[in-house]
């Protein structure tokens, strides 16, 4: 199956290891990657800041980008979910509103397509730690993106998953919210800090760079020693013993099968 | 207490409020307990989303026909002998009001919970005529006789006080001797409304929802104080704004449950009070006069637009209760008696951007707001509007921000110059990056790292690191 990687601006500038593990877990399922060169941001800083026009050229930009792809498939919820929203943007406009339709119909959030388009839970990955799981607003909320990220987690062997408290609350990033209202977003970090030290993790994971840039560079700036990791980071976590290997084969061939199922309909 | 809260600037205000621990421990506890309340009577309820739909469809038809059910709303209180008035701004009403308080020689008048006639500022214009005022929701209370401290919350006014400083607040004003117990607190209140009352010549209330089949008002409390103000003086004066109201009982009760739900928690709350019209022949209590007075005051003007999805709400604060902002900076910073996600969208198109062009921005656009809300206002989006209309008509915008837009356009509408730009960022970044991190950034990065780290953009982006991958056929 060909997935077209939709990478991130944030991932490919700042957080390029969470775009390393996607591709390389992707392509362990099974699917072929092809990295369109001409994408760049789905337009999200500027939208939500008021500036539309802006937005709606980075917007087309990358409808441009993804024009050819079968499958659209990015780590990060909240870009997902910005993506969602082009037909909404475009509506009426003649030019660009049936590619907007096209490319939200065919964007998907990465766990969401492990869990829903290849149906795959298991990855076969391993992380031996006591985790907690951060849940971002616009995945949850926006996307409405809530089980597939849990559901490939409690499959990761040695992996214990400890609930979040408050775990519904924003972490403070917000884009532009983080710098324009700094002291505010400072004081929403902290308490969720302050929840990820309640449950005692080594690792809080994530599926937003946005969120996990925000709580990690405060853990860092405290000096906490809890490890922040993309979930695509902690999929990706595989040892190379022979008998993963045959269960490797065993999921890409149903990938595979599941893959032809898809597009043979 | 008029709409704006006269407390300084926006930051100077934000600033102040989180230095006030207790306020944000008893918000952060109010949210938390209220959270856990909340979900436990959606889930008894069941069918939570499909009640949302209902909720809003109600909504929405009765704003599309908004024009109709005020004309059957006020040929049905005619009817019943009840008088109404259209005032299209604050003061027209509150003349309206002050009018009958002097024909009524009022010297005391009674008033439940209304944030409409805060919003108008009536009580000083009675208060001005002599009239004694007495708010008799116990929050509203325990604001009037702090000298007019402001509202925190729109439906837990008081919530930035603890029983201690109300303890001390009846101790200065009415001279209360006993001690900081809520029972003993709630006690004293009670026996010194009843005597108001008793002695009230006027009592002014708000409307939760006026149902137009009837010509009826709808009034929520926990306390019984509206059902006092209604039943014993005289004159009784409605005070609604001219989108609250519903088309008949039925949709009046499909309302009233998503309201006491999301606002407390409750399956219905302790009162819940349908009144038509004045006293009939043979009844027991209830006013000889009674007037509605709909306030329009910059509603009709919201009407229409991309905001009118605004008027959808019941005022029930299921998004302040939510609100992780909220939550760290309170009411007051505000700066609106309407606090919280639906302050930030309501203030200021009711009050303008002057005053409050900084609320749309004191949001991480979260969408706890938007999935909270029974009637389904956007919130969310909205606050992402006002954002546009802000950079696009008010031209509020900062200069830097604008720059910083236009350069994202060029950037990201070109795969060339995109790729020109991210390839310069680690030396535009090198004088400032120290073990691949950035500790005190320039320009924007400088409000993050007041506080966090930030990654410096590695000389290898994600697509270099792809294309040598390919380049080279072996996987690393």
């Amino acid at each position: 199956m060909k997935v077209s990687l939709f990478v991130t601006c944030l991932i490919d500038l700042f957080y390029k290891e969470a775009g390393k593990a996607t591709v390389e877990l992707l392509e362990r399922l099974g699917c072929e990657i092809d990295f369109p060169e001409a994408q760049t941001c789905c337009g999200q800083p500027a939208y939500n800041s008021g500036y539309v026009q802006e937005a709606k050229e980075a917007m087309k930009q990358m409808m441009r980008a993804f024009a050819a792809a079968d499958y659209v498939v990015t780590p990060s919820g909240s870009c997902a979910a910005m993506v969602k929203e082009y037909p909404h943007l475009f509506r009426g406009d003649p030019e660009w509103e049936d590619e907007a339709k096209r490319l939200a119909a065919k964007t998907y959030e990465l766990t969401q397509f492990l869990v829903d388009v290849l149906n795959v839970e298991d990855v076969g990955a391993s992380l031996p730690g006591r985790a907690t799981y951060h849940t971002s607003c616009h995945m949850t909320r926006l996307l409405g993106v809530k089980e597939a990220p849990l559901r490939l987690l409690e499959r990761v062997n040695g992996l214990e998953l400890v609930p979040l408290p408050n775990a519904h609350q924003c972490c403070g990033f917000g884009g532009t919210f983080s710098v324009k209202m700094g002291p505010i977003s400072e004081q929403m970090v902290d308490e969720k800090i302050a929840h990820i030290d309640e449950v005692d993790a080594d690792y809080v994971i994530g599926a937003d760079c946005g969120c996990l840039l925000n709580i990690g560079g405060r853990i860092e700036r405290l000096g906490k020693p809890i490890r922040v990791m993309h979930i695509a980071e902690v999929l990706n976590q595989h040892s190379e013993k022979e008998g993963n290997d045959n269960a490797d084969e065993n999921r890409k061939r149903a990938v595979l099968e599941t893959g032809r199922g898809k597009l043979a309909k | 207490m008029p709409m704006k809260i006269e407390n300084g600037p926006f930051w100077k205000r934000v600033e102040e409020n989180l230095q006030n621990n207790f306020m944000r421990g008893a918000v952060a506890g109010m949210q938390d307990r209220g959270y856990v309340r909340r979900l436990g009577v959606i889930e008894e309820l069941g069918h939570w989303e499909e009640w949302r739909s209902l909720a809003e469809q109600i909504r929405k038809h009765t704003l599309e026909n908004l024009d109709y059910y005020l004309m059957q709303l006020s040929e049905n209180v005619a009817n019943r002998g009840g008088h109404v008035f259209f005032a299209r701004t604050a003061e027209e009403a509150n003349d309206y009001i002050r009018r009958i308080a002097l024909e009524k020689q009022a010297k005391k008048i009674v008033k439940s919970k209304s944030m409409v006639t805060e919003e108008i500022n009536l009580n000083p214009v009675l208060e001005a005529i002599g009239c004694d005022v007495v708010e008799t929701d116990l929050g509203e209370y325990i604001l009037q006789i702090d000298d007019h401290d402001p509202p925190s919350h729109i439906v837990g006014p008081a919530l930035h006080k603890n029983k201690e400083q109300i303890r001390d607040v009846f101790r200065r004003k009415l001279g209360y001797t006993k001690s900081s117990d809520p029972v003993e607190l709630a006690r004293h209140a009670r026996e010194t409304l009843r005597r108001d009352y008793l002695t009230a010549d006027i009592g002014i209330t708000g409307c939760n929802f006026a149902i137009a089949e009837s010509g009826s008002i709808t009034l929520v409390t926990n306390e019984g104080n509206a059902d006092l103000v209604t039943a014993l003086p005289k004159t009784q004066i409605t005070v609604m704004g001219m989108e609250r109201i519903v088309p008949t009982f039925e949709e009046m009760e499909v309302l009233v449950s998503m309201l006491t739900r999301s606002a407390v928690g409750q399956k219905l709350t302790s009162y819940i009070t349908v009144l038509t019209g004045p006293r009939d022949e043979g009844d027991a209590d209830g006013p000889e006069e009674f007037h509605l007075v709909i306030v329009d005051n910059g509603r009709s003007s919201i009407l229409g637009t991309e905001f009118q999805p605004v008027l959808q709400c019941i005022r029930c604060a299921a998004c302040v209760n939510v609100c992780p902002v909220y939550r760290h900076i309170g009411g007051h910073s505000y700066g609106s008696i309407y606090s919280g996600p639906i302050g930030a969208v309501l203030s200021p198109l009711l009050g303008g951007y002057d005053d409050y062009k900084e609320l749309p921005y004191a949001s991480s656009l979260c969408a706890a707001c938007t999935e909270a809300c029974p009637v389904k206002i956007p919130l969310h989006e909205l606050l992402i509007k006002h954002r546009q209309i802000i950079v696009e008509q008010e031209g509020k915008a900062p200069v830097a921000e604008k720059l910083a837009m236009k350069a994202f356009r060029l950037g990201t509408a070109s795969p060339s110059l995109y790729r020109f730009g991210t390839k310069l960022a680690p030396s535009a970044f090198a004088p400032f990056a120290e073990d691949g991190r950035i500790r005190k950034g320039p320009g924007p990065l400088k409000a993050w790292t007041e506080s966090r780290e930030f990654p410096a953009p590695s000389k290898e982006r994600f697509r270099d690191w792809f294309h040598n991958r390919q380049k080279g056929g072996n996987p690393s």
